[in-house]
């Protein structure tokens, strides 16, 4: 193993601990990955089910696993014999295998951590040299911090529990291996994320995520809808990629490392709030709005839904899109110096909050409308990680993998519940829209209870765990809005202090929404009469344990999530245990916002924040249970249209018609009509036919130009004029031309 | 000695170039080209002499080529003259285009 310590002064406190072991964290899922995929590649040789994405050309999915992009692996009746993937017993125990050890790795190694004496500085891991090149000096190297732990115990906690439930959800699937080889890829590309010690690295990682994700969303090819889907969540992140690598240029041109050890100790010597470090920042951000679904790069996200619903969970919830908030956290020096861009961050984060919030408003399909609520919720953590609230950031990014992963893995509880039914009674009817469920609790009383934990979480009602990290995000963003350098900087001519007043109205109010829309969610899907129609729902049933058995874990984690964290007002517990945890990470930048002291707020300011947040979420889900009725839903198919604004919600806005008429079809038209028909088959093709033109170019083409070719046979017969044979004449032709190139650089 | 023996070295060259220039004969040529490579292998020498010994280490190098040269170059010749009688090169054309 090429192993190098390279701890920055002489022997850190981690080595010689568990934490040697760090290069095999991200190389346990990678295992998996490899074996996965070799045993998804081997089966598509043999007879049996054959995964469509195996090999080409095989075709062995049946047409129920096509129509319905979600529950594509959901079947369960004895009508049609379902034969499981032919290693699916070995694939069972790798996929989730791999994650559980690498979770237990990551435990031991926070106990190390933890036990160990003062972590100040990153435990860096140099593997080799990667990019030696002039005044570039770059390493594949791993660095643990506090942050990055935080991490990877998410990832890999909530990773292996996922990665458990899926083998309930995909049992049937035909690409049952490719599934969880995707699926241990994207862990390890995650893995790398966090765990790389330099922008580059990282950037592997990010990109990697992305191709999973990718592969991921058009799991189920065989729909258009679906591949589609995967493509433009490709596209529209590169748009955020190409500002990341802009930022990495501009980071190397005017600091000259990469690695975040020299680029935090070169930060000290740019301007503070100067032009290079806000667009270092703003470029940055460009990156994390991209990969984080933020206003406007947001609309791939509600797409990717049309992947499996654990991946739903675990990418486009848990982990890959909180990436973006990681990385403004990790470069929390450099947003510190720049307050422009630390308040553009927090303008963005806002307003996409209270944005998608509006939208989930009125959405029917239960996936999207928490695919919009994630959108909102990650609003929010920029919100945090924008106003120097690095930890309350990170805090929220930690409790919404807690909630959302259960909302969303209890949403794929629901949707194998549906799908199962209507397949058993070969209805074609949508098992996610919300109008043809209800009262589903009596059937899923598991799912039931546990995503109304998860519920209360997300709306902020305490205890649970939302409650704590959304209070300190919105708490701290009003006491930094009073004093801190962001509020004495201007952006874009306003005072900053404004720009935070308002941000926190907007978290308010996109608080109230998410209250709002997640309790309608529960209403309609758990509650009232059951839609489903009278023969299927004699099929509805809770999911198998090894369904629910995650939902529990995540469930008790959406609840005592909030404890580790607690404000100093509620001591339930060891308070503020993530801000002393994170303060080596970011405790320098926090206090250059604050202004050199941390801002403490007054108790009585304190509980009136508190007091406004709980009475803003319980009045939410109290105007929801008054006014929404379920019993007056029909099922889909007799739906009413919707009218007016609730039509604008329903359509989101019409950004994605608005995006195509703006930016795709003239994109389409100039390639169609410009491009091709006139340059190519125009200019181009036109010149080719005048100088080359064969007997089957005529066939093919089936016009005749006259004389066509005859430039070509010309220069031909020029040429082969010079071939005299004659060695003579060659040597002659040698002497001259080498007389001429000496005579050029003598007489020069 | 540096300027008399580069002098001498151009003109063996200037022979050699002429007489691959002006004669027909195969062999003749052949014996110019090698004459050529014997130049220049003087003219590193010379320079050895005076700048170090880098320029032997050449010589030995142009002598394995020329010598490999000689071997291929007189087995062509043979061949050539067994399948056409002739080693004259202004009869020999078949490359011509």
């Amino acid at each position: 193993m090429l192993l190098q310590q390279a701890g920055p002064a002489g022997a850190h406190p981690l080595s010689g601990t568990v934490a040697d072991y760090l290069w095999l964290l991200p190389l346990l899922p990678l295992l998996g990955f490899v074996v996965n995929g070799w045993l998804s590649l081997a089966s598509a040789y043999r007879a049996g089910p054959t995964d469509p994405g195996a090999a080409h050309g095989a075709d062995g999915q049946d047409g129920h696993a096509a129509h319905d992009a979600t529950g594509g692996g959901a079947h369960g009746d004895d009508h049609h014999p379902v034969a499981r993937h032919r290693y699916a017993g070995l694939v069972s125990l790798i996929g989730p295998g791999v994650l559980a050890a690498a979770f237990v790795l990551a435990a031991l190694i926070f106990l190390a951590m933890r036990s160990a004496a003062d972590v100040h500085t990153p435990f860096v891991q140099t593997y080799f040299a990667w990019m030696p090149a002039g005044d570039l000096a770059l390493d594949v190297a791993f660095q643990l911090d506090q942050l990055s732990m935080v991490m990877i115990l998410i990832i890999t906690g909530v990773g292996a529990l996922i990665h458990l439930f899926s083998v309930g959800y995909m049992r049937d699937d035909p690409g049952y291996a490719r599934y969880f080889a995707y699926l241990n890829l994207f862990v390890f590309f995650m893995l790398v994320l966090v765990l790389g010690a330099s922008y580059p690295v990282l950037f592997i990682g990010w990109e990697g995520v992305g191709l999973c994700s990718y592969l991921l969303i058009g799991f189920w090819f065989n729909d258009k809808a679906n591949a589609d889907a995967g493509k433009k969540a490709f596209v529209v992140n590169r748009i955020g990629d190409f500002g990341f690598l802009i930022a990495m240029f501009m980071l190397f041109a005017n600091l000259g490392r990469l690695d975040f050890a020299g680029v935090n100790a070169a930060a000290a010597s740019l301007p503070v709030g100067g032009p290079v470090v806000t667009a270092i920042c703003l470029f940055l951000f460009l990156g994390c709005i991209g990969k984080s679904a933020q206003i406007p790069l947001y609309v791939w996200l509600p797409d990717a839904m049309a992947g499996p619903t654990p991946v739903s969970a675990l990418i486009h919830a848990a982990t890959m899109v909180t990436a973006g908030v990681y990385l403004v956290a990790r470069s929390n020096l450099l947003f510190a110096m720049a307050p422009v861009a630390s308040l553009t961050v927090v303008v963005i984060g806002a307003v996409t909050a209270i944005f998608a919030a509006s939208i989930a408003l009125k959405q029917w399909d239960i996936k999207k409308v928490l695919a919009y609520s994630t959108v909102s919720q990650l609003g929010y953590m920029f919100v945090g990680v924008g106003s120097g609230a690095y930890v309350a950031g990170i805090f929220h990014l930690m409790t919404h993998a807690f909630f959302k992963a259960l909302l969303f893995l209890g949403s794929g509880s629901v949707i194998y519940a549906m799908h199962a039914a209507y397949h058993a009674t070969h209805s074609h009817d949508d098992a996610q829209d919300m109008r043809n469920m209800g009262g589903l609790k009596r059937y899923l009383p598991v799912t039931w209870i546990l995503m109304w934990a998860a519920t209360l979480a997300i709306a902020g009602v305490p205890p649970f765990s939302g409650f704590f990290s959304k209070d300190e995000i919105l708490g701290s963003l009003f006491l930094r809005a009073g004093h801190s350098t962001l509020a004495e900087a201007h952006w874009l001519g306003m005072p900053g202090s404004v720009v935070l007043y308002v941000a926190y109205v907007l978290g308010l109010a996109a608080a109230f929404m998410t209250a709002v829309y997640m309790t309608r969610m529960m209403l309609y899907t758990f509650h009232g009469p059951n839609r489903t129609g009278d023969r299927e729902r004699e099929h509805l049933a809770e999911s198998p344990w090894i369904m629910t058995g995650p939902l529990v874990v995540l469930g008790v984690l959406s609840v005592v999530g909030g404890w580790f964290n607690l404000p100093a007002l509620i001591p339930l517990g060891p308070v503020g245990a993530l801000d002393r945890w994170l303060e080596p990470v970011v405790g320098a930048s926090a206090l250059r916002i604050t202004g050199g002291a941390p801002v403490e707020a007054s108790h009585g300011t304190e509980i009136a924040l508190i007091l406004v947040a709980v009475a803003i979420a319980l009045a939410g889900i109290l105007l929801a249970v008054v006014r929404l009725k379920p019993e007056r839903l029909v099922p889909k198919v007799e739906s009413p249209a919707e009218h007016g604004f609730e039509k604008v919600l329903a359509d989101k806005y019409y950004v994605d018609e608005a995006y195509d008429a703006a930016i795709v079809q003239p994109l389409v038209g100039i390639s169609r009509g410009l491009l091709w028909r006139g340059v190519d088959v125009g200019i181009i093709d036109r010149l080719t036919r005048l100088i080359v033109q064969s007997k089957d170019d005529d066939q093919a083409v089936g016009t005749s130009v006259p004389m066509g070719g005859w430039l070509t046979r010309a220069v031909g017969y020029l040429g082969s004029q010079l071939q005299s044979g004659q060695t003579g004449t060659y040597a002659w032709v040698l002497v001259v031309g080498v007389l001429f190139v000496l005579g050029a650089f003598t007489f020069r | 000695m540096l300027a008399e023996s580069l002098f001498f070295s151009a003109v063996l060259f200037t022979i050699g170039v002429v007489g691959v220039l002006t004669r027909r004969n195969a062999i003749i040529i052949f014996m110019c080209v090698e004459l050529m490579l014997n130049a220049v292998n003087l003219t590193f020498v010379a320079f050895a002499r005076v700048y170090g010994a880098g320029g032997q280490v050449f010589v030995f190098f142009v002598m394995t080529v020329a010598a490999a040269e000689a071997a291929v170059g007189l087995a062509i010749i043979i061949a050539l003259y067994r399948h056409r009688q002739t080693v004259d090169l202004s009869n020999i054309n078949l490359l011509k285009g």
